[in-house]
């Protein structure tokens, strides 16, 4: 991939990474079933804002799932920052660097915007049981500093007045930065998003873009984000994989992509026409 | 049979090592078995007559769970009643075995439904844990008001007259008797009239369509609460007929009578695959076998450690029983 | 931060100052005009129901998991702790010798006993109670350990809920025939002799033990993680919590307390009986707390004040002849409670120090903040 700008070391390297719905596993291999995502590729340099396309069932989510180890793989690797994650659980690969958000809001719905954060923090609270149980002047200390980092957090997102709120009955906006707050408290270095722009008017999805490069630069991060409309991602993403039908149909720049016959008949139909058009 | 055979392919390749266990416990039956194949058969006839009684329990569980995803603790006192519906029917108004069994499937029906429509269909929408502590609280209230002494009284109360009379006969050194035969020929009759009303008629269609997806079936233009209340009816039916082919082969009855069957036939069920109603009933027989075979050559005493034991140990081998759907990977 | 506080437990000593206030009233005004056992046992049975519903309240209520074992690990704490007493009670015995105060006439009125006897208690016994209490609990705590590893590992929601029953039932099955390897139990039969070593002292004790061990544990990054599994264990994992660990302590902590109420009800009434921990009544600790308010630590307390002494109440207030009506009462009761309050008396309300902390909200420092996301301000 020539075009790639960032030139920084690899952070995450998945290479012909497979997951089959339903199949047989047979002596040879796997036998029918649908295959979500088939020999997926895509690597993600450090301090790079990566973009995933691809219309609605191509097996992105999927793949994303795969990643963060929510579902199985079949077959592939998955290697980040030199680790082969394959196999491991998902608590701990978010341990080793991984935060997601989700396509659709998972925040914890009857918890406080700031209990929700914090436990995200959990793995970085410092103390144990023990100390839990007991309360002492340590636990003090290091609660407080756990609280102190939740609200920084939460101020990063303007969510300050609103941390004793229950998460579910805040506006869907305002739940989705909850759940970027609550992903990048988890002390990511390599942020993945699904679909950040569902359900947003083109306003709205302006200032998110602001704020998912703000949020890079911050916390200096990798991000690779998911979308199935097209120009959300043309403008901030450095590179761009589009995916169909459970494969990868096109790699590169913006210009690149949206030029690319394939991606134009995946989005559009063999009839052709400018990609981005269509929501 | 061709399905079954299919399915059961699919079973041991997911499963092996239940299949393994399970051919070895059949090796170990079998070698009993060469020992003194009379006591053998006599403990399998004994079991499948349990099994069946289980059974016809079984299938409303199953339904009711896979209908409304609620545990009905209820349904275990429901069978009681039936028991004691063909008991008065039978004793104090003499009436027949047929008419007799109708009235315990019309008098459990219609408490089912007077039940469903009290204590369950308000909370619908509340949480699940609402709705089964309201199946214990019925469950509870039905065992102890009918033990009250104006009602049935808490002691045992010996069936007799019997609606049949009680004729046995030695076949190869195996005692079978008629009872038997009726248990047998009654459950599946009943079977096969259930498994024709759910895949064959648009009621089981709309049945189906209900225990899937509740919001679309009602789009579709089904009368959802309707078909549930018919649901818990038809369950509390097979249970009456349950209830009075128990008290048939175990003639005393009392008002806790319900709680152990009512507990099996719920382990039977899921088991089978809470859901599935050829899971419930192949569950049931499968209880009742192990049930007879654990007192007959293990303990008696330890039965319940040994069927409870076997049902955890199938759980965490195939974690939604026998035939249950495999669990979806959720993300 | 700068000067020590006084702190036991993370509470002040304000809160012990109640706790012992609250103690001294119970043991000197209200439990000497209760001079009957059965009254007294009144307050007593319901402190252990509490410790035992608090248990299955972190396992159910906090942590999501569906468990119908709890009366299993009731029943394991209640005899192991029993065998214990059973073996070395008449043994073991260190009496100390505490003074005998001559009260008052005045002081006679609100205190209705004439000598009051201070710090005089049996040492040995005293000891001895702790022990088996504590071995009952561990007893638990590791069967649910080794139980609760397998099988929270794969079954989850009503399949777990069945596999406990399953534990409840065979555990019973094993008491009635228990006899067989240990002779003093007697089966089914029912186990005598054992020492009636449960006082108000250790039970109030380990109840607020309980209260305030559980308290701090969910005010803690441990229990907001506890109850992360509960709200949404995808959303739990991917945020690095690692959902099976604290599916397992939730279940050992449970039982743990289950066991140390199973040993303090052995020695309360001094007879255990596998019929006690049959399968019917297993449903008790589950009905309670979601009286109480499922996650709801006030809730489950007095929900076991009021249902312990509904229950018991009952039998004395309904008229001669119709005391078997209270089981008939108590499911409508039930049901009716369900029907109108399906969230439980105490819904999501907090008493006192159980509520959650309040934490002061930043000050406005000079953080940069992310542009407006999803607002449509900046359009």
């Amino acid at each position: 991939m020539s075009e790639c700008i960032p030139s920084g070391p690899i952070v995450l390297e998945v290479k012909k990474l497979c997951k089959n719905f339903g199949g047989r596993v047979t002596g040879e291999g796997i036998e029918g079933g649908l295959w979500a995502v088939r020999d997926f590729d895509i690597t993600v340099r450090e301090g790079e804002l990566a973009g995933l396309i691809g219309p609605n069932g191509a097996g992105k989510t999927t793949a994303f799932n795969m990643i963060s180890a929510l579902i199985s793989v079949t077959s592939g690797e998955i290697i980040f920052n030199g680790k082969n994650l394959v196999g491991m659980p998902p608590h701990a690969i978010t341990q080793l660097g991984i935060g997601r958000t989700f396509q659709n809001i998972r925040i914890f719905p009857r918890l406080t915007v700031l209990d929700n954060v914090c436990i995200a923090l959990h793995p970085h609270a410092g103390y144990g049981l023990g100390s839990a149980i007991w309360q002492g002047a340590d636990f003090e200390a290091k609660e407080s500093t756990l609280i102190e980092t939740a609200q920084e957090l939460l101020s990063i997102f303007k969510l300050e007045d609103k941390q004793d709120e229950i998460a579910s009955n805040l506006p869907y906006g305002e739940q989705r930065r909850v759940e970027m707050a609550r992903a990048l408290a988890a002390r990511p270095k390599l942020l993945l998003l699904d679909e950040p722009a569902a359900g947003m008017n083109p306003a709205e999805v302006r200032t998110l873009m602001e704020s998912i490069h703000f949020v890079r630069d911050r916390f200096k991060l990798s991000i690779l984000l998911i979308e199935h409309q097209m120009r959300v991602v043309m403008g901030i993403c450095e590179q761009i994989t589009v995916m169909d039908f459970g494969q990868v149909i096109a790699r590169g720049n913006a210009d690149r992509v949206s030029n690319d016959p394939r991606v134009i008949e995946a989005y559009l139909g063999k009839q052709g026409g400018k990609p981005g058009r269509r929501e | 049979m061709q399905k079954l055979l299919n399915r059961i392919a699919v079973s041991v390749r997911k499963s092996p090592v239940i299949w393994a266990i399970g051919v070895l416990l059949l090796a170990w039956l079998a070698g009993r078995a060469r020992q003194n194949p009379v006591l053998f058969a006599q403990f399998l006839v004994d079991g499948i007559r349990l099994g069946f009684v289980y059974a016809l329990v079984a299938l409303g569980y199953t339904m009711v769970y896979g209908i409304v995803r609620l545990i009905n603790f209820a349904h275990g006192d429901v069978f009681m009643i039936g028991a004691f519906a063909a008991f008065f029917a039978t004793t104090r108004y003499h009436w027949s075995f047929v008419p007799a069994m109708v009235l315990a499937m019309v008098v459990c029906a219609f408490l089912s439904v007077v039940i469903e429509r009290i204590a369950y269909k308000p909370l619908r929408d509340a949480p699940r844990i609402s709705a089964l502590i309201t199946a214990v609280g019925m469950s509870f209230f039905l065992e102890y008001f009918t033990a009250l002494n104006f009602v049935f009284t808490p002691n045992f109360i010996v069936f007799a007259p019997q609606p049949l009379q009680f004729k046995s006969w030695n076949v190869l050194g195996v005692t079978v008797s008629n009872i038997m035969f009726v248990i047998i020929a009654v459950g599946t009759i009943c079977l096969v009239a259930l498994y024709y009303l759910v895949y064959r008629t648009k009621l089981g269609k709309a049945m189906r369509a209900v225990a899937w997806d509740k919001p679309t079936a009602r789009l579709m233009g089904i009368d959802v609460d309707l078909v549930i209340t018919f649901t818990f009816a038809l369950g509390a039916a097979l249970a009456g007929v349950g209830g009075m082919l128990y008290v048939v082969a175990y003639p005393q009855i009392r008002t806790f009578l319900g709680v152990m069957p009512g507990l099996k036939s719920f382990i039977a069920a899921v088991f089978g695959g809470i859901g599935s109603i050829p899971g419930a009933f192949i569950g049931a027989l499968t209880i009742g076998m192990v049930e007879t075979l654990a007192a007959g050559y293990l303990s008696s005493t330890l039965r319940d450690t040994i069927v409870f034991s076997i049902l955890i140990i199938v759980l965490l081998l195939r974690p939604t029983g026998l035939f249950g759907e495999a669990a979806k990977e959720k993300a | 931060m700068q000067k020590p506080r006084f702190r036991i437990l993370g509470q002040s000593w304000r809160f012990w100052a109640m706790v012992l206030l609250v103690f001294l009233v119970a043991q000197w005004i209200v439990m000497p005009r209760m001079s009957d056992f059965r009254k007294t046992a009144w307050i007593m049975f319901p402190c252990i129901m509490a410790i035992l519903c608090l248990g299955l309240n972190l396992i159910f209520g906090f942590n999501g998991q569906f468990s119908l074992g709890q009366w299993g690990f009731y029943a394991i704490g209640a005899y192991a702790s029993a065998i214990i007493t059973y073996r070395f009670g008449a043994r073991v015995s260190l009496p100390v010798e505490g003074i005998t105060l001559q009260l008052p006439d005045l002081i006679q009125k609100i205190i209705p006993v004439a000598e009051m006897e201070l710090f005089h208690f049996d040492a040995g016994k005293a000891g001895l109670l702790l022990l088996a209490t504590l071995a009952g609990g561990l007893l638990a705590a590791l069967i649910s350990a080794g139980f609760g590893y397998v099988v929270l590992l794969r079954l989850g929601s009503d399949y777990f809920g069945i596999a406990t029953l399953g534990f409840t039932i065979i555990v019973q099955n094993l008491l009635n025939n228990s006899d067989k390897v240990i002779p003093e139990t007697k089966g089914a039969r029912g186990m005598i002799g054992i020492p009636p070593l449960t006082s108000f002292f250790w039970v109030f004790i380990f109840l607020i033990l309980a209260i305030v061990v559980l308290r701090n544990l969910l005010h803690s990054s441990t229990g907001r993680a506890i109850v992360s599994v509960r709200e949404d264990e995808v959303a739990a994992q991917a945020m690095g919590i690692d959902v099976l660990k604290y599916k397992v302590l939730s279940f050992v902590l449970g039982s743990f307390f289950a066991g140390i109420a199973g040993a303090l009800y052995a020695h309360l009434y001094a007879f255990l009986s596998p019929q006690y921990f049959g399968s019917e009544k297993s449903f008790d600790p589950l009905i309670i707390i979601v009286l109480g308010g499922l996650g709801n630590m006030s809730g489950t307390v007095i929900a076991t004040f009021v249902w312990a002494i509904t229950l018991e109440g009952m039998r004395i207030w309904l008229p001669m002849g119709f005391e078997a009506y209270r089981f008939v009462i108590y499911p409508i009761a039930l049901v009716l409670l369900m029907l109108f309050r399906p969230q439980g008396i105490m819904g999501r309300v907090e008493l006192g120090f159980l509520r959650a902390t309040k934490w002061p909200r930043r000050a406005g420092t000079a953080v940069p903040a992310a542009p407006d996301v999803g607002t449509e301000t900046a359009a």
